[in-house]
């Protein structure tokens, strides 16, 4: 046991504790709904998470350098809009390019976060909240009030969502949770190893530490908006592709879903803690309970109501499960503390005077 | 430039702003500055303005409660139950503050009881209080509320004045003696720029906390009662984003949402540079889309424009040395 304790922290088995909080959920609906665990329940869940997910991994970047960004849900509509609207007249674009385009229209918007963030000095919630009225604004009036439809659109895109890209048995992994999925494993493995990405935990754990070192706490900041961007306007493609049509009001409110997602999988909204499997656990148990809340029966008035309470108690008892792993913990390393001291000074009193 | 000249020269911009809006508009159209106007403009997001006020208080206070919108539809939507389950009206009023009261108490003991941080618990409130309002009215609409209570949401009481805007500088004169010459105000700042210094000075900040909790959510159930007055009607989704209406505001008004800085005055200023460049653009023909990223952009800009000048001067001054 103390081995475990000086190998692993608290917070690196948040997730775990997330994990055994969605696997209860699991076996409780599992217990009250028939043929719940089947391959259309996994398949459900990962389509409905597979968005959030994906802007979630690019939110936890900004939250973990104690910044927020509320002008996600623009910018996911903005780019789902405005590459739907390019796709729908350019039918036999390259794939390829239509991504990388969505992916450039949110970095740019990104961007423009990131300056006023790092360099105008404003804070983030500030300069979110106007970008999220401006991004939303500027694709209202630009639009024209059009919209764009699935008809409009070439098959590939139309089929995208139902493409089977890793047939396990008969468990569909899908085109787009496979992407969530690729995206959440590189950044998680990024943030873990790479000593360029660590800069997003030590600015957000200790700014002042982290500017006497040196960081480039600036760079790092616009860096974490213009990957949240470049996110959000992949996401915005992939919400384009799940539902076809899409109109001005498209990916509005997800910010709150996506905050809630990332709150829920434990980073710390006052920075420097957290990771991105974090983030995409707490989207999947926002997710789960969605789905299966509906699938109970549940009439769809009370559904909010108890997606609201349920998050609370995830909130709370991942609060508390921390707390106690860390008293846990604290006492071994009081223990360990105590046991060298006691050597250390059992050394000197060994050594000759 | 110290705290207080930087807040000082804050208010002296806004209210340079709101100066020039209305010189603009007063200009642009002859009825701009007629007192029907004026009521008319304040009347038109009264229960945003209030509840700004106590907003403010809670973000001063180092915290945000994001859940007001669902807790002014919530009291709404228990007054209208209630009411249409052949409630009197003047309890149905009281059953919707105390259901406001409650919602209070519970973002409350989960943010200064347990801990938690305000911007999880306020946004399960957010969907949470929504939601037993969705239960409370399913896809209804509630409507045929005694006549006194529409008057008092549309007709002028005091003078010119509606209710809900005597009630909003009632309220405004209240909060800002609580902020500004009680001790209990000196405490909310306190807490706001250091929470564990105050509790290690003896402040008992658990409590500062609640009761800004349960206040913002109580005067947000006194909204939603005005809202639904003004209304008419009640349903479900009632004031749904109101909440980020109300948060621009109050960080226009020079707020720092780091808690610790800022007052009311400054609020109070802001609302009235919202309102009329609404106002204004309204009467120039301009949509309430382009109004939204006008008002999104001016929030950003009252915030970047002194940075950049602090700069500059900085630059300046260093050079001179």
């Amino acid at each position: 046991m103390n081995w475990l304790k000086r190998r692993v922290r608290p917070e690196q088995i948040r997730e775990l504790s997330l994990l055994v909080l969605i696997l209860a959920a699991i076996v409780f609906f599992g217990s009250f709904i028939d043929n719940y665990y089947s391959f259309r329940t996994f398949n459900r869940i990962a389509s409905s998470v597979a968005i959030i997910t994906v802007v979630a991994v690019g939110q936890t970047l900004v939250v973990l350098t104690r910044n927020i960004d509320l002008s996600v849900g623009s910018i996911v509509g903005f780019t789902a809009y405005f590459v739907g609207t390019l796709i729908a007249s350019h039918n036999g674009i390259n794939p390829i390019l239509a991504v990388a385009i969505a992916i450039a229209l949110g970095a740019a918007l990104g961007v423009v976060n990131g300056v006023i963030v790092a360099w105008g000095k404003v804070p983030a919630v500030v300069v979110t909240l106007g970008t999220l009225a401006i991004y939303r604004g500027v694709l209202v009036d630009l639009s024209g009030a059009k919209t764009v439809t699935t008809d409009s659109l070439p098959q590939w895109l139309i089929d995208l969502p139902l493409v089977n890209v890793a047939p396990i048995g008969s468990l569909d992994i899908r085109a787009l949770f496979m992407l969530a999925l690729v995206i959440v494993v590189a950044f998680q493995i990024g943030t873990t190893y790479l000593s360029f990405a660590r800069r997003f935990y030590a600015i957000g754990s200790n700014p002042e530490a982290a500017q006497l070192i040196g960081l480039p706490i600036k760079s790092v900041v616009f860096l974490a908006f213009v990957i949240c961007g470049a996110l959000s306007g992949l996401a915005g493609f992939m919400l384009l592709a799940r539902f076809g049509n899409i109109t001005v009001e498209a990916g509005r409110g997800l910010e709150l879903s996506v905050v809630a997602a990332v709150v829920v999988g434990g980073v710390n909204v006052f920075g420097g803690s957290g990771t991105v499997t974090g983030a995409m656990l707490g989207a999947v148990m926002i997710g789960t309970l969605e789905q299966s809340l509906f699938r109970l029966g549940i009439s769809e008035f009370w559904l909010d109501a108890v997606l609201g309470l349920l998050i609370l108690l995830a909130v709370a008892s991942d609060a508390v499960i921390l707390q106690r792993l860390r008293q846990l913990w604290g006492g071994a390393e009081l223990k360990l503390l105590a046991k060298e001291t006691d050597s250390v000074s059992s050394e000197q009193s060994a050594s000759p005077p | 430039m110290s705290a207080v000249g930087t807040l000082k020269s804050w208010e002296a911009m806004m209210l340079a702003l709101l100066v020039a809006i209305i010189a603009f508009n007063s200009v642009g159209s002859p009825y701009f500055l007629s007192v029907g106007n004026f009521v008319n403009l304040f009347q038109l997001s009264i229960e945003k303005s209030i509840v700004a006020l106590t907003m403010a208080l809670v973000i001063i206070g180092g915290e945000i409660d994001l859940s007001v919108a669902s807790v002014m539809g919530l009291a709404a939507c228990v007054m209208a139950w209630t009411f249409h389950a052949g409630v009197p009206m003047p309890a149905a009023i009281l059953a919707a503050l105390g259901a406001g009261i409650l919602a209070g108490l519970n973002n409350a003991f989960w943010i200064a009881r347990v801990g938690l941080p305000s911007l999880a618990v306020t946004l399960a409130g957010l969907i949470g209080y929504r939601g037993v309002a969705r239960i409370l009215l399913e896809d209804r609409a509630i409507g045929g509320f005694p006549d006194w209570f529409n008057t008092i949401g549309q007709q002028a009481l005091i003078g010119p004045l509606t209710a809900a805007i005597a009630i909003f500088f009632v309220l405004f004169i209240f909060f800002a003696i609580v902020l500004h010459g009680s001790a209990f105000g000196r405490l909310v700042y306190v807490v706001g720029s250091n929470a564990q210094a105050a509790r290690y000075s003896g402040v008992r900040v658990g409590l500062v906390k609640a009761a800004l909790f349960v206040g913002s959510a109580f005067v947000a159930a006194l909204a939603g009662i005005l809202y639904a007055a003004r209304l008419g009607s009640v349903r479900g989704d009632m004031a749904e984003g109101f909440e980020l209406d109300v948060i621009t505001a109050v960080l226009l008004g020079g707020v720092s949402i780091f808690g610790g800085k800022g007052n009311l005055v400054g609020v109070g200023l802001a609302l009235l540079v919202i309102l009329n460049l609404r106002n204004g653009m309204g009467l120039a023909d301009i949509t309430g889309n382009t109004q939204n990223y006008v008002i999104g952009g001016l929030l950003i800009l009252s915030v970047l424009i002194p940075n950049m000048w602090q700069e500059l001067t900085n630059k300046w001054r260093g050079r001179e040395t």
